[in-house]
């Protein structure tokens, strides 16, 4: 029976109710994640302003509450601007892309137990496979700008991305040996055996390469090269105005919440708080969203404090330090798991 | 080799760095040729801001072409000043009083903190370490409030005269500059503390653009840029001209002549311009702000020109023929600026105007050893060392 069939076919309710249920949820991820983007550029600027001595975004609204919306606002009002000697299909499509694979990650992430729109049981693969094909969308953009600049923050962000790719997926080795699944719910129900309720402490190794694999992988300071500002002027979007460039910025922002999300419910614990006193009741998502502000704060607190890294020490950083101790953790990790 | 790869050859990738660019400080232009991000050759461009500085003062009078030297360095306008007014009083034979010597020690030295402040805000903003800048800033701006409340203007400041300065300090001002001395010392300890122990930062700049103490000196380096390759040649120190001989001060030298030490150079000069305001503050002499055969250089005082005849003479004949005219000859005249070494040359030809003035600019020099420090390094590179050299492109272009 396809799925039209389904729909129409009379007494089939439960199939429209499992439809109308999922579309709920996307709904409430998409517009919840929405704002958070927006909001987390809020953040980010209130947060740095004041780690650098001044305000922040003050005019627009209340303590400039509005300042992300009036920005949105701006860029689809702006003209759209494509350099005539680029690649023109690419160029259109290199950050739908970007903002396609950050946005499809969403699908498996857990806000609480139960509430995940696909729930299917290779999740970690699926996020590192979708992360990976954002990359797409800034090679490709680097590529069909036609710009030199552009073109070398291209080329910079893939070796970058696919440098760390691997030390974030070994990494992410050692959780899945622990909790003996790629279901990030089954993972999260997996750390509720151990201190805190989280693999924090047993994986320490893994989720310090995590976090620093998780910070070049969406192209952060300092780990920004691909678009070091001081540099290649905005390095890969430098061609990209108005709506085009929005894109860019929401998926970057997107990737930002993703990579806290996979850090969350991979390391720290999910939706379960560190003890179970500290339970919030009625509200199961709390220590979710409590756990996701303190790292994207982190994220900013990096970014307000590190000097840039080099393109080679970058390199080195990698393959010499991050992706050594990430297998020296997959095989600690699996000799202490036969020993006990 | 088969035809294919034959065809597949592969070539430098020229780009255009400049004028327009957030790191070149101004409109600095280099074309660099990559292989890969290996710089393999780097051209600068310099004159996207010549004004004909040397041309305009020749159609000038000794006394209007002053506030032309604001906008050779416009970060450090009152060293400027300084040091045209030496060269000039040098040609006419005046000397400035004591005070005032004193009080152009202290405000050169302060566009010495305000103008290393900006090159650590920029340099490291340029290496990605975003807040130093902004905690720069901070202090630039008591700074400039300063300068504001000395003499009406924060960056253009034409401060300085021919045979003095141009208004006696306020005890506000130098209370508010004690304060600042006071505080300032603690200030830097929360630059270095955000970077100096920074292993990225170490990372980017220790063994960078590292250039030898000969070779440094063959390029006609000078300031801290020659200081951290561990020349020890300061003109406050070798020639003093103004109070420098009568307060103490060190030479900061480094060793390695990196990016690192020329940054550690900059950043001890900072302490020790501290040290002179507060020298300077402590030791102020009373007296007047300007020499006593000054006025036919220099115009006098406003008030006296509404009081007494002769000043009111003075201030006509100045502003409808210009000064006295200068003596006979030639004279070069050098300062430490925060850049380097600033030279004027004057030929006076006997007239009011000069003939010529040369403007000997550190940045003109320094701008020349871009390619040496750049060539054979990576892109991310070059922008450590443009940020190194510290160069000023209104100085550069003149």
């Amino acid at each position: 029976m396809s799925l039209f069939e389904m729909v129409v076919t009379p007494g089939s309710v439960d199939t429209l109710f499992y439809i109308g249920s999922m579309l709920l949820r996307i709904v409430i991820i998409f517009g919840v994640i929405m704002l958070h983007v927006a909001y987390a550029s809020y953040f980010e600027r209130k947060t740095i302003g004041h780690m650098q001595v001044r305000m922040g975004p003050m005019v627009v609204g209340p303590r400039g509450l509005l300042q992300p919306i009036a920005d949105g606002i701006k860029l689809f009002f702006k003209e759209d601007i494509i350099p005539a000697e680029s690649d023109k299909p690419v160029f259109y499509i290199a950050p739908i892309i970007s903002l396609f694979a950050a946005l499809s990650s969403l699908a498996v992430v857990p806000l609480f137990n139960g509430f995940v729109i696909a729930n299917i049981n290779i999740g970690l693969l699926f996020i590192l496979a979708m992360s990976s094909l954002g990359s797409y969308g800034i090679i490709m953009a680097g590529w069909s700008s036609n710009s030199k600049y552009s073109f070398l923050g291209g080329l910079r962000s893939s070796a970058q991305v696919i440098s760390y790719e691997i030390a974030m997926g070994l990494s992410l080795v050692g959780v899945m040996m622990l909790a003996g699944s790629l279901n990030l719910t089954e993972i999260v129900k997996a750390q509720e055996r151990y201190p805190l309720n989280m693999f924090l402490i047993p994986q320490i190794v893994g989720c310090f390469v995590f976090v620093i694999a998780a910070i070049a992988e969406t192209n952060r300071a300092p780990f920004d090269l691909p678009e070091a500002e001081s540099e290649l002027v905005a390095g890969y979007f430098v061609e990209y105005s108005g709506m085009r460039f929005g894109l860019f910025f929401v998926a970057e922002y997107m990737a930002m919440i993703i990579m806290a999300s996979v850090g969350i419910v991979c390391f720290l614990g999910g939706w379960n708080p560190p003890l179970s006193i500290l339970e919030i009741p009625y509200v199961p998502f709390a220590w979710f969203f409590i756990k996701l502000y303190i790292l994207i704060f982190i994220y900013f607190w990096v970014r307000a404090t590190l000097p840039r890294y080099r393109y080679d020490h970058l390199m080195s950083l990698g393959w010499k330090v991050l992706i050594p101790l990430a297998l020296a953790n997959i095989v600690i990790t699996a000799i202490v798991k036969v020993l006990l | 080799m088969d035809k294919g790869a034959a065809e597949l050859q592969t070539r430098e990738l020229t780009i255009n760095m400049g004028p327009q660019h957030p790191a070149t400080h101004g409109v600095l232009r280099l074309v660099l040729d990559l292989d890969g991000e290996t710089v393999v050759k780097c051209t600068p461009y310099i004159g996207y801001l010549h004004r004909g500085v040397e041309k305009l003062a020749e159609n000038r009078t000794y006394l209007s072409a002053l506030p032309l030297t604001d906008r050779l360095d416009y970060i450090s306008a009152m060293a400027n000043n300084q040091g045209y007014c030496l060269a000039v009083e040098r040609l006419f034979g005046v000397e400035a009083p004591e005070r005032a010597k004193y009080i152009r020690t202290m405000v050169a030295e302060m566009s010495r903190i305000s103008s290393h402040i900006l090159w650590l805000g920029t340099h490291a903003l340029d290496i990605g370490a975003m807040t130093v800048f902004l905690y720069a800033f901070r202090e630039r701006e008591w700074l400039l409030d300063l300068f504001e409340m000395l003499c009406g203007a924060r960056l253009t400041t034409s401060y300085a005269r021919i045979g003095g300065v141009r208004n006696d300090v306020s005890q506000e001002f130098i209370d508010s500059l004690y304060r600042f001395t006071g505080e300032f010392p603690r200030r830097i300890e929360e630059y270095e503390t955000l970077i100096d122990q920074n292993r990225i930062w170490l990372k980017r700049t220790k063994g960078i653009g590292v250039i030898e103490a000969d070779e440094a000196v063959n390029w006609g380096l000078s300031g801290p840029t020659l200081r951290g390759s561990g020349v020890s040649y300061d003109v406050r120190k070798h020639a003093p001209y103004d109070a420098y001989d009568k307060v103490e001060f060190d030479v900061p030298i480094g060793k390695r002549g990196d990016v690192y030490d020329r940054y550690r150079c900059r950043m001890e000069e900072m302490r020790q311009s501290n040290r002179i305001i507060r020298q300077c503050i402590e030791k102020l002499p009373v007296g007047p702000v300007m020499a006593p055969d000054a006025p036919k250089i220099s115009l006098p005082p406003k008030d006296n020109v509404l009081k007494t005849m002769e000043s009111m003479i003075h201030h006509f004949v100045l502003i409808t023929k210009g000064p006295m005219a200068a003596p006979d000859g030639e004279i070069y005249s050098c300062t430490e600026v925060p850049k380097g070494e600033l030279g004027f040359y004057f030929v006076s030809d006997g007239s009011g105007r000069p003939y010529r003035m040369r403007v000997r600019a550190p940045s003109f020099v320094h701008a020349s050893v871009i390619p040496r420090l750049c060539e054979g390094s990576l892109v991310a590179d070059v922008i450590a060392n443009i940020g190194t050299v510290d160069i000023v492109l209104g100085e550069c272009d003149r």
